[in-house]
């Protein structure tokens, strides 16, 4: 588990801007993808739109757009980058 | 005329411009063809630059060759079974950070490869400056910067894969350190991967994947697939339908 401080990609909302801290997967090869796919710790990731039905969202990532369901999302821990 | 025919692999990331690339290579007489087994298509088709002819096989884009979906799977096993004498990593000019991914993992594969940084026309609009003399000499192969959309840098680029063909480019592909931990274990299985597979295969590479407890990567070592096996000659077995 990742310290408390941090909250899940997963319970991000459309707009919301994100930076990871922890990718912290039990599976090595879903970890494996989800780095491959740019979610790697100090990255920011911008909250898109949620498909209708819920999942999955779409998150911009490392300059592209990369669908993520909530079973992927709720393992990348991070917090959430406020404007001033 | 030359006697051999020599295969370049494009890679790269999806959408970074790889079948404009063929088809402004092959001038789109590809042939398309299902491997089968696999949902995936790829294409092929040839390319005639200074006398010497080109067998092109367009991969499919995949941001890593690690992840085991059959694209990857697709991809990693055409390197690692097929050899072919070039590869050619597409990147996209504007999103490089992303794009090198995969180029290092390639890079860790096979010492013939190429990078080609494609919609140069794109970065240009976004102000992005790219030293590609920098690049190359940090990734230690050569960088060509392309747009394949206009036809800019192919010469090139050809240039290039017929030098590195033909044996006139010597590379030194950056290779990446991992802990100490991880060199240990690849510094003890590297003699028994070299002794199991002979020169034919990237040992480094080989006891890296083991170490990471690559099942898929064992399963394909154990079984080659048919349609990948070199002496077979992959053209008989791809079921393509050749539509020149
Ligand atoms: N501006 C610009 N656009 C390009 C260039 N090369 C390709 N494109 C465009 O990029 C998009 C993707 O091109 P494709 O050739 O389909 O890319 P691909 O790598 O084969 O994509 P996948 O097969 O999905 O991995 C298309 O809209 C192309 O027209 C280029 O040099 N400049
Ligand atoms: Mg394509």
């Amino acid at each position: 588990m990742a310290p408390a401080k941090y909250c899940r990609l997963s319970d991000t909302k459309p707009g919301d801007r994100f930076r990871i801290e922890k990718v912290d997967v039990p599976d090595p090869v879903l970890k494996r993808r989800l780095l491959d796919l740019g979610f790697v710790p100090g990255g920011e990731v911008k909250v898109g739109q949620r498909s209708p039905l819920g999942d999955p969202t779409a998150y911009r990532v490392c300059g592209t757009t990369i669908a993520l369901r909530k079973e992927e999302s709720d393992y990348i821990y991070g917090e959430k980058i406020h404007h001033d | 005329m030359t006697d051999r025919t020599y295969t370049v692999a494009l890679m790269g990331n999806p959408n970074t411009g790889k079948s404009t690339l063929f088809n402004v290579l092959t001038g789109l007489r590809q042939h398309t063809g299902n491997w089968p087994g696999k949902t995936v298509t790829h294409a092929e088709g040839e390319c005639r630059h200074r006398g010497a002819l080109y067998r092109i096989v367009d991969l499919p884009g995949t941001y890593s060759l690690y992840s085991n979906s059959a694209d990857e799977e697709v991809a990693r096993d055409f390197l690692l079974f097929q050899r072919p004498d070039v590869t050619v990593v597409v990147v996209d000019a504007t999103a490089l950070e992303r794009n090198l991914n995969l180029a290092l993992q390639v890079l860790e594969m096979t010492d013939r490869v190429i990078v080609a940084i494609n919609l140069m026309d794109e970065a240009k609009k976004k102000g992005i400056h790219i030293n590609t003399k920098k690049l190359a000499a940090k990734l230690g192969v050569p960088v060509v910067p392309i747009s394949a959309r206009n036809r800019e840098g192919i010469d090139a680029l050809l240039d290039t894969v017929d030098a590195m063909a033909h044996g006139r480019i010597h590379t030194t592909p950056l290779s990446i350190r991992y802990s100490p931990e991880i060199e240990r274990g690849i510094a003890k299985l590297l003699p028994l991967v070299k002794e199991l597979m002979g020169d034919t295969h990237p040992a480094r590479w080989i006891a890296l994947r083991l170490l990471d407890g690559d099942a898929s990567l064992l399963q394909a070592l154990k079984q080659p697939p048919q349609r990948l096996i070199k002496e077979g000659n992959a053209y008989a077995c791809c079921g393509s339908v050749k539509s020149v």
